[in-house]
This record gives C-alpha cells, sequence and structure tokens, in this order.
C-alpha cells in the first residue's frame, strides 16, 4: 500500500503516524455507527409480531465456533504484524495468511448460518427479528469481508516483499481496523446469541 | 517512503507556477483550490435554495394563493430545508475548512490531499443527485427531517423519498471523509510552537465541529440505512401495522439531527471569534473560556437530542432531563456571547464590513438563542411547535447566526483568497440591506406563529389575522434576495478590477496574513515556527510593519501529484448508492458492477504515486 | 526516521508470549461465556442461580475480552493517550446514547401498549 499523505514525509506536531491519527479516528466514528445498529436491535429485541423469534431460531454452537475463529484472527494478525515489525519475513507470512483464511471461515460461517435461517423460514421482511438480526450481523459481516480484502491485499504485498519493516504501518493500520471489527463482534455475540431468551 | 521527498525533488519544477485550464481543476488535489471549489458550489446552491425560498414566500404572499400547488410546495420547502442545511451552510463551512485551517496551522496542506479532493467530489455528486430529482418531477417532499412513517412505500410511493435518502447517505460519505482528515490535519499538522491553546479560535471551532461530525453522521447513516432497507427490501424498521416503530427514526435522526445544529454553528462562532479582535484592534477576550465552552457545547449537544420530540409524549422525567440540558446549553454559548462583547469592549473598533456583518451575528444569535430558550421549555414547546414560531427560531441561528457570520468570514478572507479587495460601500450597502430584509421576513414569523400558524402548510385562510404579516415576510424576502445580488455585484466588480490585494489589508494576527495574497501553491516558502496566540501581531509589534511577502520560486518543495482517481473513486460511491436506487428497475447487476468500479478505482488511487 | 520508530517499537512492544497469553484468555473467557448460557438453561439449580444474573455476568465477561483486545492487540496500553482518547470518548457517548434510546424507546413501547 502505497498510500501514504505527502505530509508524513515530514515530522508531525505530535510525532505520530497521521494515518495511525487516522484510523482511530475512524474507529472512534463506528462506534456511533454499531452503536445505533446495535441499539435497534436491543430496542426491537422481543418485539416481532410474529416468529419466528431470536430464542427459536439462533443456535449457539456454530455461532461459537465462529466467535473462536474471530477472536484467534486477532491474535494471527498481531502476530504478523510483530513479524513485519522485526524484519521475520516468514512470520509475517504465516500468521497473515492465517489471518486472511480466518477471516474468510468466519465470512462462510455467516453466509451458512443466513442460508440455514432462510430455510427455516426467517427472511430480513419476515418480522423486526428477522430485519435487526441480519441489518446488525449483515453489516458487521461487510466490515470483516472488507478486512479480508485489505489483509489480502497486504498479503499479496508481504509476498512480493514489500512489507519491510519501515512499512509496517501499513499492516499496523489495517489490523486497528481488523481487531475493531472483532470487538464489535465481541458485544454482538452475548447481546444478540447468548441473550437471545431475553425477555425485555 | 522516508526516501520519497528525495526521489521525487528531479521532477518538481523550478518554480509552483499558477495552474490554469479545467484538467487543473478536476484533478487538483489542493486545499486552497478545493476551497474554493467548495465555495463556489455552495454558493450556487445557497442561491437555488434561495430561489427555492422566494417561491415559497410568493406563495404566501396571499391567503388561499394558488400559485404553487400543494404537492410541489411539499418538493420547495423539504428541498428549501435540505439544500439550505447539506448544500450551502455546511460545505461554505467546508470551503473556509479548506482554504484557511492549513493556512493557520502554518502547514502545506491538510493531512491527505486526495482524501480531501474525494471529499469535495462526493458533496458534488451527492448535492447534484438531490437536485437531478426536480428533472424527473420527484423533488423529495417529506420535509428536511423526513419523519417516518410519511416516507415508507405506503404514503410516498414515488422516487421522491429515494432520491432524498440516497443523496444524503452520498453527502454523509463525504462529510464524514472530510471529518478525517481535517481532525487529523489539526492534530498533526500544526507548526513548530502551535501547542493545542495556541491555536487559531477559527480552527479551535472547526476541529470541534470534525468530532461533532465524526460521531453524529453515523447514526443519521445507519437510520437511513434502515429506511433504504424498509423501501427496498421489505422490512418493517419504521411500519407500525407490522410491528415497527416511527419514533425510532426521530430518536436516530435528531441523535444526528442536534449535533448538526452545532455543526452549521460552531464554524460560525470560530469566524466571529477572528473578525472581531482583528477589528477591534485587542486579543480575543477570555481565549481559554472560548475554546472549553465550545467543547462543552459539542458535548453537550449529544444530550438534548429529544427536545425535537416533546410533542411526541416521552413522559415527565424524560421532558425534565431533556429540558435541563437543552437550558444548560445557554450557560456556554453565553459564556461565548459576553467574551465577543469583552473583544470588543474598549477595542478600537474599525467599522469595516466584516466587523459589521459579525455584529450582525452576535445580535441575531441572541434573538435566535432566546427564542430558543423558550421552547426547550416542554409547556410553551407544546404551544410553539410545529408554528411558524420555530421556523422564526432556526432562521434566526441560522441565517441570523451562520450565514451572516459566514458573509463575514467572506469579506474577511476575501482579499486573501483572490488577492483582489470587495468593495467596502457597497459591502456596507450589502450589510444594512441584508439586516434589514432580514429581520422583516423573520420577525413577523414570531407573531404569526404564536397566533397558530402552522408551519409546512402551503396556504392559510383569510381573517385570521396573518395576512398584513405575511405579506411584509414575502417583503422581506424580496428584499433578501436583492442583497444577494448586491453582494454577487461586489464579487464581479472585484473580479474586474485589479488583483493587488495587499498580503495583510487588515492588519491580522494569524499566520494567513503573513504570507501573499493569493498564497502561492506551498503556502509558506519557510515553514513557520509560532510563540503566541497572535504571532503576526507579536512579530509586528517586534519589528514593526511587515514588509509585502515577495513571491518566490518555492525550488524544492514537494507537493503531492494532481491526480484524478479521487474524482473517479467518487463516482464510485455515488455510483454504489445510486445503483441501490436502481435494483427496482435494473436488478443486482448495476450494484456489482458499481462496486466493481469503486474498488478498481481505490486500487488506483492508493497505488498511484502521491 | 521512520526505521528508527520501528526499531523503538520494537523494543516497547509486548513479545509473542504475551499475545499468545491473551489469546487463551479470550478463549476462556468465551468459554466462561457460553457456560454461562448454558447453565441458565439446564433447568434445575443451575438455572436458578444463573438465570437472573446472565445478563450481567455477559456484559461483564464481554467487557473484559473488549478491553484485552484494546489494550494488548490494539497496544492502547502502550501507544499514545491520543488514542485511548479517540476510542474511548465515542465508546462512552455510543454507549450512553444506545442505553438512553433503549430506556426513551421502551418507555415509548409501553406506552403504546397501554402499561404507563
Amino acid at each position: 500500500m502505497s498510500d501514504h499523505s505527502h505530509a508524513l514525509e515530514h515530522h508531525t506536531a505530535t510525532g505520530l503516524d497521521s494515518r495511525k491519527v487516522a484510523i482511530w479516528t475512524f474507529i472512534g466514528s463506528e462506534c456511533m455507527f454499531f452503536a445505533s445498529l446495535i441499539g435497534t436491535y436491543l430496542v426491537y429485541h422481543g418485539k416481532s409480531l410474529s416468529g419466528p423469534t431470536a430464542g427459536e431460531t439462533l443456535e449457539i454452537p456454530l455461532v461459537t465456533g465462529g466467535t473462536a475463529v474471530l477472536l484467534f484472527s486477532s491474535f494471527f494478525v498481531v502476530m504478523a504484524l510483530n513479524g513485519a515489525q522485526r524484519g521475520n519475513r516468514r512470520s509475517l507470512l504465516f500468521w497473515l495468511s492465517a489471518t486472511v483464511l480466518a477471516g474468510l471461515s468466519f465470512v462462510g460461517m455467516q453466509i451458512y448460518e443466513f442460508s440455514h435461517f432462510v430455510h427455516e423460514g426467517l427472511t430480513i421482511k419476515t418480522n423486526l427479528f428477522g430485519a435487526t438480526f441480519y441489518t446488525l450481523t449483515g453489516f458487521h459481516g461487510t466490515h470483516v469481508s472488507i478486512g479480508v480484502l485489505w489483509l489480502a491485499t497486504l498479503l499479496i504485498l508481504a509476498f512480493r516483499g514489500k512489507i519491510t519493516p519501515e512499512k509496517a504501518i501499513n499492516l499496523e493500520i489495517a489490523a486497528l481496523y481488523w481487531h475493531f471489527v472483532d470487538v464489535v463482534w465481541v458485544v454482538i455475540f452475548p447481546v444478540v446469541y447468548l441473550m437471545k431468551d431475553w425477555k425485555p | 517512503m522516508a526516501t520519497s521527498a528525495i526521489s521525487h525533488a528531479d521532477q518538481v519544477p523550478s518554480d509552483h507556477a499558477e495552474k490554469r485550464g479545467l484538467w487543473s481543476w478536476i484533478t487538483t488535489v489542493d486545499h486552497k483550490r478545493i476551497g474554493i471549489l467548495y465555495g463556489a458550489t455552495a454558493f450556487i446552491f445557497f442561491l437555488m435554495g434561495g430561489i427555492e425560498a422566494l417561491l415559497i414566500r410568493w406563495q404566501l404572499a396571499r391567503p388561499e394563493n394558488t400559485f404553487l400547488s400543494p404537492e410541489l410546495y411539499n418538493e420547495l420547502f423539504t428541498m428549501h430545508g435540505t439544500t439550505m442545511i447539506f448544500l450551502a451552510v455546511m460545505p461554505l463551512s467546508a470551503a473556509f475548512f479548506n482554504y484557511f485551517i492549513p493556512l493557520q496551522l502554518g502547514a502545506r496542506d491538510v493531512a491527505f490531499p486526495r482524501l480531501n479532493a474525494f471529499s469535495y467530489w462526493v458533496f458534488l455528486l451527492g448535492g447534484l443527485w438531490l437536485n437531478i430529482s426536480f428533472l424527473f418531477n420527484a423533488a423529495p417532499n417529506a420535509g428536511w427531517f423526513g419523519y417516518a412513517n410519511l416516507t415508507t412505500n405506503q404514503f410516498s410511493p414515488g422516487l421522491n423519498i429515494d432520491f432524498w435518502m440516497i443523496g444524503l447517505q452520498i453527502l454523509g460519505v463525504a462529510s464524514l471523509a472530510a471529518a478525517v482528515n481535517f481532525f487529523t490535519t489539526v492534530v498533526n499538522l500544526r507548526a513548530k510552537g502551535m501547542k493545542f491553546m495556541r491555536m487559531p479560535m477559527f480552527t479551535w471551532m472547526s476541529f470541534i465541529t470534525q468530532v461533532l461530525l465524526l460521531l453524529a453522521f453515523p447514526v443519521i447513516t445507519v437510520a437511513l440505512i434502515l429506511l433504504m432497507f424498509d423501501r427496498f427490501f421489505g422490512t418493517h424498521f419504521y411500519i407500525p401495522a407490522s410491528g415497527g416503530d416511527p419514533i425510532l427514526w426521530q430518536h436516530l435522526f435528531w441523535i444526528f439531527g442536534h449535533p448538526e445544529v452545532y455543526i452549521l454553528i460552531l464554524p460560525a462562532f470560530g469566524v466571529v471569534s477572528e473578525v472581531l479582535p482583528v477589528f477591534s484592534r485587542k486579543p480575543l477576550f477570555g481565549y481559554a473560556a472560548m475554546v472549553f465552552s465550545g467543547i462543552f457545547i459539542a458535548f453537550l449537544g449529544f444530550g438534548v437530542w429529544a427536545h425535537h420530540m416533546f410533542a411526541t409524549g416521552m413522559g415527565p422525567i424524560a421532558d425534565t432531563a431533556f429540558s435541563l440540558t437543552t437550558m444548560l446549553i445557554a450557560i456556554p454559548t453565553g459564556v461565548k456571547i459576553f467574551n465577543w462583547l469583552g473583544t470588543m469592549a474598549g477595542g478600537s473598533l474599525q467599522m469595516k464590513t466584516p466587523l459589521l456583518f459579525s455584529i450582525g451575528f452576535i445580535a441575531m444569535f441572541i434573538i435566535g438563542g432566546l427564542s430558543g430558550v423558550m421552547h426547550a421549555s416542554p409547556p410553551a414547546d407544546l404551544q410553539q411547535t410545529d408554528s411558524y414560531f420555530i421556523v422564526a427560531h432556526f432562521h434566526y441561528v441560522l441565517f441570523g447566526g451562520s450565514i451572516f457570520a459566514l458573509t463575514s468570514g467572506a469579506y474577511y478572507w476575501w482579499p486573501k483568497m483572490f488577492g483582489r479587495m470587495l468593495d467596502e460601500k457597497i459591502g456596507k450597502v450589502h450589510f444594512w440591506l441584508m439586516l434589514i430584509a432580514f429581520n422583516l421576513t423573520f420577525f413577523p414569523m414570531h407573531f404569526v406563529g404564536l397566533h397558530g400558524m402552522p408551519r409546512r402548510v402551503y396556504t392559510y385562510p383569510a381573517g385570521l389575522g396573518f395576512e398584513t404579516m405575511n405579506m411584509l415576510e414575502t417583503v422581506g424576502a424580496l428584499l433578501l434576495a436583492l442583497s444577494q445580488a448586491i453582494f454577487i455585484w461586489n464579487i464581479i466588480k472585484a473580479w474586474r478590477g485589479p488583483r493587488n490585494a495587499p498580503a495583510d489589508p487588515w492588519n491580522g494576527a494569524t499566520l494567513e496574513w503573513a504570507i501573499p495574497s493569493p498564497p502561492q501553491e506551498f503556502n509558506f516558502a519557510v515553514e513557520p515556527e509560532v510563540h503566541s496566540r497572535d504571532p503576526l501581531w507579536e512579530q509586528k509589534r517586534q519589528q514593526g510593519p511587515l514588509p509585502e511577502p515577495e513571491r518566490v520560486g518555492g525550488q524544492g518543495i514537494h507537493l503531492p501529484n494532481p491526480s484524478f482517481w479521487p474524482l473517479l473513486t467518487a463516482t464510485g460511491v455515488a455510483g454504489i448508492f445510486i445503483s441501490m436506487m436502481m435494483i427496482q428497475f435494473l436488478g443486482w447487476w448495476f450494484v456489482v458492477a458499481m462496486v466493481l468500479w469503486f474498488l478498481f478505482s481505490v486500487y488506483n488511487w492508493i497505488f498511484e504515486p502521491a | 526516521m521512520e526505521a528508527h520508530v520501528a526499531e523503538a517499537d520494537a523494543h516497547s512492544h509486548p513479545t509473542a508470549g504475551l499475545y499468545v497469553k491473551i489469546a487463551l484468555v479470550l478463549f476462556l473467557v468465551t468459554f466462561l461465556e457460553v457456560a454461562a448460557y448454558e447453565l441458565s438453561h439446564r433447568g434445575g439449580n443451575a438455572e436458578a442461580v444463573m438465570g437472573p444474573i446472565l445478563i450481567p455476568v455477559l456484559l461483564v465477561l464481554s467487557a473484559v475480552k473488549f478491553a484485552l483486545v484494546a489494550m494488548f492487540y490494539m497496544h492502547l496500553k502502550q501507544d499514545s493517550k491520543l488514542f485511548t482518547g479517540l476510542f474511548v470518548f465515542p465508546l462512552i457517548i455510543a454507549a450512553v446514547i444506545a442505553v438512553s434510546l433503549m430506556v426513551l424507546m421502551s418507555y415509548h413501547l409501553h406506552y403504546n401498549a397501554g402499561l404507563v
């Protein structure tokens, strides 16, 4: 990724990399995005006029696997970054490939889950649960997919030897985004899945 | 990356000659040119919004008038509000952010110059999309805050609402990208010695505005996504018959909408805080109090949204809480007003046009602020809500507030931006006519509002005592239009005149006045260093009057390369949203094509040498 | 200059060993979350104890995971305090607004149902 600001070639007022400031700013903004979606989900929890409800639909085992995979992918990417910063090419390639694979498996899990629920008779139109569930988890899944694309691009660059220790910042900002997408799931997993039988 | 400054050095032309031609504007990444693009585009949208207002006033001049059909009237007031907020006041502020934040910071550009160009192009496409709706006879028609469930397919089956929500989504992308950029710019590109508490007040207030943009816009994005899903994919977020609740829209909209009000006014506060010290020949009174009251206003701005919803029946506890927080906001705002007065008190006032508009701002904003505190009280609000009293209130803060301050900024900074002085005599005529016409238009609305005239209704019956006031308001609106014509005349006159504005025509205090008018492409030949809040005044105290800065070659200064990928990526973003609106006609392939086009442009952008 | 920064980063960054430990804790806490859910659905004594406290338990466990990822994987613990501010300030506003939204809407929905 050669996308860098011109200004970065000079020192900055804080000594911090501008792209890192920018990605953190963006993450702060995304907090409000997901808070609005999660808030909407909870406002309408248990308010569907007809079934199937969250309690009847959601299945814990599969999504627990997906959750573990996503958590581990955070570990993988931090190891990849560690490798990149130390100039350890093998470590970078191994862990970054693992991250991309984990991300893909999560997306695969979600596609399987969605199609399974649709077969069971829950679409986005069925009721408020369907609408809020698919919207919230779907937007999270979109974020995961964008992250996979981003990290896969970096993986290709890493194979070409372009993620040198000086350019590890390119992986660092992608990793920050990836961790953020992970912590959003850390909230969604208990709130949507484990609290599915909650009666407000 | 660290070496690219060297490797590019041989490509740098020996001097940064002024670039010309359409292509240079399309590919520009210069914050000053992007600022001018924002300003020019926003001014054209401002005039369109003004024409819509004139049509509305013409219709309301007489009772039971048939000049406009009720349907067209709905479209006009919706587009008037949407245009003035999203396509006029916000981008006019953005014009000043672009041009003056880097200059006041002593920087050569913003942190991400291409992202900056991208923001402008996305804004332009969003604004065009909203207005193209007129050509399809399907302009948005549900009010600027598009209350559910009026906006559902059942009650708004046409394309009108689709144009509105897709247009707003596109504009939201522009605002968010710009906010990330300017936030980073202020954090990282301050000149040597410019601590946060030495930043000029315009930059400070703009900085706070970016935080509001970052935290408020995602909420309306979600609100609009839910509406898109309701309209395009058959969900029921806002449809009561299926368990949905239209009140959710109101909450989400106003969680965005109230911070949005401060997004519209904080940059105006900043402009006035620049103009008053310079024309009073005295530093800003209570600098720290100004900074912290700004932060406090922004923070409280997230805790008052439901005062727009007293009429929905939220219960006594919520009513009390939101009433209190709303009244609380009057305190930091009052602090600001007293500090402006304190700045002028005992100063050697130079009664130039920028100062007149700033003083006009203070007076008009106080009136608007007072009527605002009135409907902070729920019982009073229930009388006033949805009446012309509210229309009077928000025009006093948005027109009397934001537009007066932005006009002040235009007169103040015009010589810096274009190297030409606006005429003082015409400026004064502009000010007095605008002040009188403004009050003639909007002051009577307080009375007709309290007498019960509802807003957003295309006509009124005779005999209720509304006739005289409405006629006065229409006359006022025509005079307001005349005052804008005088402004345009002033601009044309300056355009034809010589380009001879000095670098520092007003004896300014901040860094933008240290460089030639208009600045050269690289802004500062030598990166400045500051030691105080008023660096230029300090320098003048020590060295006496400064000589006119020379235009220099600027050899070896590396500037980012021009690029057309920001524009093409912007078409990708707009294309994705527009393609969703087209699913009903074209199916999903167009969405897929637009996503691919977007990705293609993004990758080209990323791998293009900056 | 940046090579120098990267070098300094490499020294101050936590080691791979710490990352592994955090990963194990995250896995363990996730296991506890699912276990809490299972207990609250088992019937009998387990459900009687866990049922009423399931939601607070889940919220605390999830907050622990959130904090661990943010502090160690996102490096907030040793990175500039500015980044912590850029994350935590919006997070607080987001949480307060989401909770207020739920309270306000719940009153409204109850009112519509004739319960208030």
